[in-house]
């Protein structure tokens, strides 16, 4: 069986929603069934034939190509199969996902990953901001699963995030952990300012020492046994992380102003 | 039946259930492990006075541990569930969170899934931090070496402790050389601890006694000095009786260890002082597993 793909038909004047096009959705549903799929809530809809050549028949992978960042929503909430998405994603790729896996090859719009629970999201340009937070009026993050960004994050990656990982290859923007619970995010790059702000606990991986504000406390160089276990952990998603083994990190913990525990690690070379 | 010109009687060794766990143990190198590994399955010989029966396994490489540090397997035995996880939780207090470098891991998956670091952790009064990693929660613990490292649970399974087989030689540093030779073959199979000092038990004991307050004593049968007294098991040339018990994570673990270490002993043949291999028989009165010393000494493998 081949991928069932989607391949956008031209350029759309205005987003659409794609939640419903995941492999759980479309499981055991017919071609004309899937045609038939509303993308849209307004007063034209668009449905999923008017949108998309429809090809392939395994609704376990799904394929969207010519993708670009008018498509929102991919694959958001899905639990099994995986979706490739070749181009650019729109807003909310990922977005509550509680298994399986999502590939995108472009870039992606703001929220990717927001209160994702599970499964692995791997995004090969960059992201907006918001990655891994929790979506508008959530008090939540980020619950599970894994992220990987090959390029740069936006603002607020992991804002509120709770558990999970997000490795991010590139830099990261303004307020990279902010707000957060609990849960490791990895940056291999450069970081914004305000790191960390109102960090209440977690882990802040880092290659390169952020510009941190006054509230960020440092508690010295040291060896720490545990990061073994993580690294070890990182060896499977074949990215750049894979080449970390230095135990000793600068450990940075905070933020005080909000009496967070979470911590900065500064990986030494 | 004859091994090499020794006796191994037609009798089988009585073991009953048990509740097991493994845990890995390690350092910054072997002798800290050890050193962890020592204190933890120390005062572990018998359920009858320690609680628990434990043991170090085997020695692991810092390529098979989790942590990628030199370190020791244990297994750890009760008679319950409930000793097993109170046992656990104090020496994991005392032992390991003391030892300077040590880390303490599951080394055993299952579906009952018992405190390791669980509860240790409010020792960091506040500063302990949770890792979630791979799907195992770890929890680090600042100590006044550096950080504490121990995962959360560990499995606790069926397991069988009590099985045993004795070497009856002609004199004492005779069945100790012959204990010692067996022990050396024993330590080689996984899955298996022999508890007592050294591996060895020279105090082998029945069920019962004459006194009310002990259900367990002295194996008068097979002690040497009441030869003329009692209903003795002995003959005229035994000087000498020493005991292997070995708890296992199953009934063909202790039968492949009980196999590995009677076939050493035989192999020294009957020059070594030793004349006969028995076991210790309760007659059904001990425990529901049986190992039939020459079924075992049958087995392949």
């Amino acid at each position: 069986m081949n991928a069932l793909t989607f391949t956008l038909k031209q350029n759309l004047q205005q987003s659409i929603n794609c939640s419903a096009l995941t492999p759980d959705n479309l499981a055991g549903k017919t071609a004309a069934e899937i045609g038939s799929i509303s993308l849209t809530s307004d007063k034209h809809p668009l449905r999923a034939a008017d949108v998309f050549e429809i090809s392939g028949s395994d609704t376990q992978q799904l394929c969207f190509k010519n993708a670009t960042a008018r498509l929102d929503y991919i694959g958001a909430g899905m639990s099994s199969g995986s979706i490739t998405v070749e181009g650019d994603a729109g807003a909310y790729l990922g977005s509550g996902m509680r298994n399986g896996e999502i590939l995108c090859t472009g870039n992606t719009a703001a929220f990717a990953a927001s209160n994702m629970r599970g499964g692995l999201l791997t995004i090969n340009g960059n992201t907006g901001d918001f990655l891994g937070a929790g979506s508008e009026g959530s008090r939540k993050g980020m619950l599970g699963g894994t992220v990987i960004v090959r390029g740069n994050a936006g603002d607020r990656a992991g804002d509120q995030m709770r558990r999970g990982l997000i490795l991010i290859e590139g830099n990261a923007g303004d307020y990279c952990g902010s707000r957060m619970i609990a849960g490791t995010i990895g940056v291999l790059g450069d970081l914004g300012v305000y790191t960390a702000f109102n960090m209440h606990r977690g882990t802040l991986l880092l290659k390169k020492k952020p510009q941190l504000h006054a509230t960020m406390q440092d508690c010295g160089i040291h060896t720490l046994p545990f990061l073994n276990l993580l690294f070890k952990s990182f060896s499977k998603y074949n990215t750049s992380f894979s080449a970390l083994n230095s135990l000793r990190a600068q450990r940075f913990v905070g933020d005080s102003a909000y009496g967070g525990n979470g911590e900065i690690l500064i990986l030494s070379a | 039946m004859l091994l090499n010109s020794i006796q191994i009687d037609d009798t089988f060794a009585e073991a009953f259930n048990m509740r097991g766990t493994r845990v890995i143990i390690t350092a910054q190198n072997h002798k800290w492990a050890y050193h962890a590994a020592n204190a933890m399955t120390g005062f572990a010989t018998s359920v009858i006075g320690c609680g628990v029966e434990a043991g170090i396994e085997r020695e692991m490489t810092a390529e098979e541990t989790p942590d990628g540090r030199p370190g020791v397997s244990i297994l750890m035995f009760a008679m319950g569930s409930k000793v097993l996880m109170q046992q656990l939780e104090t020496r994991m207090g005392q032992c390991i969170l003391t030892c300077p470098t040590a880390a303490a891991f599951s080394g055993i998956a299952s579906e009952d899934m018992i405190s390791l670091g669980k509860h240790l952790r409010y020792f960091g009064d506040g500063y302990q931090t949770s890792k979630l990693i791979a799907g195992k929660r770890y929890w680090r613990i600042p100590v006044m070496d550096g950080e504490f490292l121990t995962e959360e649970t560990t499995g606790m399974v069926r397991a069988i402790g009590g099985g045993n087989f004795l070497i009856l030689a002609t004199s004492q540093p005779a069945a100790l050389a012959a204990a010692e030779t067996a022990i050396d073959a024993m330590k080689k199979i996984p899955n298996v601890i022999m508890p007592f000092p050294g591996g060895v038990v020279r105090s082998g004991s029945k069920v019962g006694s004459k006194y009310k307050s002990m259900f367990a004593s002295t194996n008068d049968a097979f002690c040497p000095t009441l030869k003329g007294v009692t209903n003795s098991e002995l003959s005229p040339e035994i000087e000498s009786v020493m005991e292997i018990v070995i708890d296992g994570l199953t009934f063909d673990d202790i039968a492949l260890s009980m196999k590995a270490g009677i076939e050493a002993i035989c192999a020294l043949g009957p020059a070594s002082g030793v004349k006969r291999i028995s076991a210790g028989n309760y007659g059904g009165k001990l425990g529901p597993h049986l190992f039939n010393l020459h079924e075992i000494l049958k087995k392949t493998g």
